[in-house]
């Protein structure tokens, strides 16, 4: 798996890891939100490619799906957004989420491989669960990205080795059974489910769904390799648009003290 | 053929949910566990025969099944070559073949324990056979719809809340099926501890398209069995509309071994294929969603392109993906009906037969009419009237010029 991925769960605090949606207002606007989201210190960027029918998305996402698509978002965009990500920040780790079908439908060598040319360094895809890993797991593996899969709660124990096989990068654990950006988890759940999995992987485990504020964030960062918060990034590029860079840094700033700092502050 | 023969085309799919390269499980982890026990209990339930045997009494005294074989004398005699016949599923209780299926789910989801139903609606036929079984079994009853679709099927709308089910109008994209059915997913996955959803089409995640083709075989299981003591033989051609296909795998898969049986999918083309239509094994290439690899409008990115039909039954840009294995084996043929086709085909039945039919099976009446007269007056011809016009009367008339 990439280095770059190894080195972000690395640096002895948890990660800080942050969506949004490529071509969201527009795909010449994405670039300066991405630098604001390493400028506020996110460790990890999950690149939301748009989809038409982005069925395992709560409101926030879904609009901004549109807003990319009503933009004229192609994936060749994607990908050069991708690219010249990697040409201004040589070691910040970029993963690609989205759905099954943009992925495949010029065939899993030729997405894996335009992937691998654009420094991508992980793929997330929601609707390709291991039973049909073989639509793009092989492809991706062949090129060292990181397929990384998503665990829920109800993914129980017998299940689990199954998600875990080939899989790396890091472990998405959902911590809600439901869509992006609504309720979040109770601690004690996620600790018990974070617990459980790591008796089985050393993969970096990362939580998920429902997490807004640094207040949210701390919490789970003291049980957890890491966090993910999507939707409320989401929602302040849908209010500033093409001014949503600074805005962005701010909230990803106050979200990365609360991560990297969960462990040394007292609990 | 353009693939080699297998020994049957009856034992599809296989143990991973796969017709050839189509069918399968994308689905969302959360969603996974849940699927995998769906499969569980259908095989334990198919085996059972108090379950078979539940679902058989069902169809017999709340349903009406058997539904009629019918020779209809005056279309014949006005197309002037092959003798048509129908299967009569429009006279199913709820008006439609979907009921045949809801039966089977409500009970499977019973069997499992689950105590909350969702369902998505096009037209709202499948809609209101499963708020029908909803309240026949006691059952709370959410039902996904698009807010186009709500607009444009009033009468059904308020059949499902006569029936005691929640209409939620779906806001998202276009407004229509394909969104009813995202929504009916994100809802899915929230609840997945007591909610069963009991998709309307052979479509979505395995094991669905097998557990509804079952479901829905029981028109061709009848229509075989009927053709045979009527006539002695079987039918030559079968004709049945397809939108995500279930009343045509239904029909056609009793016959599938039969090689003396043709069949004829007919696809909705809407405006006409080189403009917006919902002809998806014509206009469309392989792809992935809602759970399954089928054949989908698309564009070359991927993204999904909406449907159009006149009908909105048929207005969906996939199809199960048993139907994009049978093309491509070449078993079955698929050709496709535009609007104004379906509509002359509709006013043709309710003039030589005395039968509203629905605008999806329109589409199957066209294409009996476009093949009838090149065929001998030997030949059978049995097409699917899978649904009744009633709810279609306000959108015929209003294609017509007629104000209500």
């Amino acid at each position: 798996m990439s280095a770059r991925l190894s080195a972000a769960f690395a640096k002895g605090h948890p990660a800080l890891v942050c969506f949004v949606t490529a071509g969201d207002p527009s795909p010449a606007a994405t670039p300066a939100i991405l630098d604001a989201l390493v400028a506020g210190g996110a460790d990890v960027i999950e690149l939301g490619m748009p989809f038409t029918d982005p069925m395992a998305d709560g409101p926030a996402i879904q609009a901004a799906n549109l807003r990319a698509l009503g933009a004229g978002t192609t994936t060749a965009d994607i990908l050069a957004i991708a690219r010249d990500f990697r040409a201004r920040h040589a070691d910040v780790p970029l993963v690609l989420m989205g759905y099954a079908n943009p992925m495949i439908t010029r065939g899993a060598d030729w997405f894996a491989d335009a992937a691998a040319a654009a420094g991508v360094d992980g793929v997330i895809c929601v609707d390709i669960p291991p039973e049909e890993d073989g639509e793009l797991g092989p492809a991706l593996r062949d090129r060292g990205i990181s397929p990384i899969r998503l665990a829920t709660p109800t993914t129980d124990a017998a299940r689990f080795p199954a998600v875990l096989d080939g899989s790396s990068g890091f472990l998405y654990y959902v911590s809600v059974a439901g869509i992006t950006g609504k309720q979040s988890a109770a601690l004690a759940s996620i600790e018990d489910a974070v617990a459980r999995f790591k008796r089985t992987t050393d993969l970096p485990i990362v939580v998920g769904f429902g997490v807004r504020t640094p207040e949210q964030a701390g919490p789970i960062a003291r049980v957890a390799d890491g966090v993910v918060v999507g939707s409320a990034i989401v929602d302040l590029v849908a209010a500033h648009g093409a001014q949503a860079a600074e805005p962005v840094r701010a909230l990803v700033a106050a979200l990365a003290q609360a991560v990297h700092q969960a462990r040394s502050v007292a609990a | 053929m353009t693939a080699q023969t297998p020994n049957s085309f009856r034992n599809q799919p296989d143990e991973r949910g796969h017709f050839g390269q189509f069918g399968g499980r994308y689905v969302a982890e959360t969603l996974m566990p849940l699927i995998l026990d769906l499969e569980t209990e259908y095989r334990k339930a198919k085996a059972d025969p108090e379950f078979q045997a539940q679902f058989d009494d069902l169809l017999e005294h709340y349903v009406g099944r058997p539904s009629p074989l019918y020779f209809a004398p005056r279309l014949t005699e006005e197309l002037g070559g092959a003798q048509v016949w129908f299967k009569r599923d429009e006279l199913n209780h709820t008006g439609a073949h979907k009921i045949n299926n809801c039966i089977g789910q409500i009970l499977l989801a019973m069997r499992m324990g689950k105590t909350r139903i969702i369902a998505e609606t096009g037209a709202g036929q499948h809609g209101v056979a499963t708020a029908t079984v909803c309240a026949r079994f006691g059952l709370p009853c959410v039902i996904y719809m698009g807010a186009t679709d709500v607009e444009r099927q009033q009468p059904n709308v308020f059949r499902m809340k006569l029936l005691g089910a929640e209409v939620i109008p779906v806001q998202a994209g276009a407004k229509t099926l394909k969104d009813a059915m995202n929504e009916a997913l994100r809802d899915w996955v929230a609840n997945v501890h007591d909610t069963f959803y009991i998709i309307g089409t052979a479509a979505g995640p395995h094991p669905y398209p097998e557990l509804v083709r079952d479901f829905q075989s029981v028109i061709g299981r009848e229509a075989r069995a009927q053709m045979l003591s009527r006539t002695g033989r079987l039918p030559d051609i079968l004709v049945a509309a397809i939108g995500g296909g279930s009343n045509a795998i239904g029909l056609f898969h009793p016959f599938l071994d039969d090689p003396t049986v043709r069949m004829l999918g007919v696809e909705a083309a809407g405006y006409g294929l080189d403009k917006d239509h919902a002809a998806s094994l014509a206009g469309g290439r392989p792809g992935i969603l809602h759970g399954n690899k089928t054949y989908l409008l698309q564009d070359d990115d991927g993204q999904i392109i909406e449907g159009h039909s006149i009908s909105a039954g048929l207005d969906y840009p996939g199809i199960g993906p048993e139907h994009a294995w049978l093309k491509e084996m070449g078993r079955v043929d698929y050709t496709s009906v535009t609007d104004v086709e379906a509509l002359d085909a509709f006013q043709l039945l309710c003039r030589t037969e005395g039968i509203i039919p629905a605008l999806e099976p329109a589409h199957a009446i066209a294409a009996v009419k476009k093949i009838a007269p090149t065929l001998p007056k030997d030949t059978i011809i049995l097409a699917n009237l899978c649904g009744r016009g009633d709810k279609d009367i306000f959108t015929v008339a209003g294609h017509l010029g007629v104000t209500l």
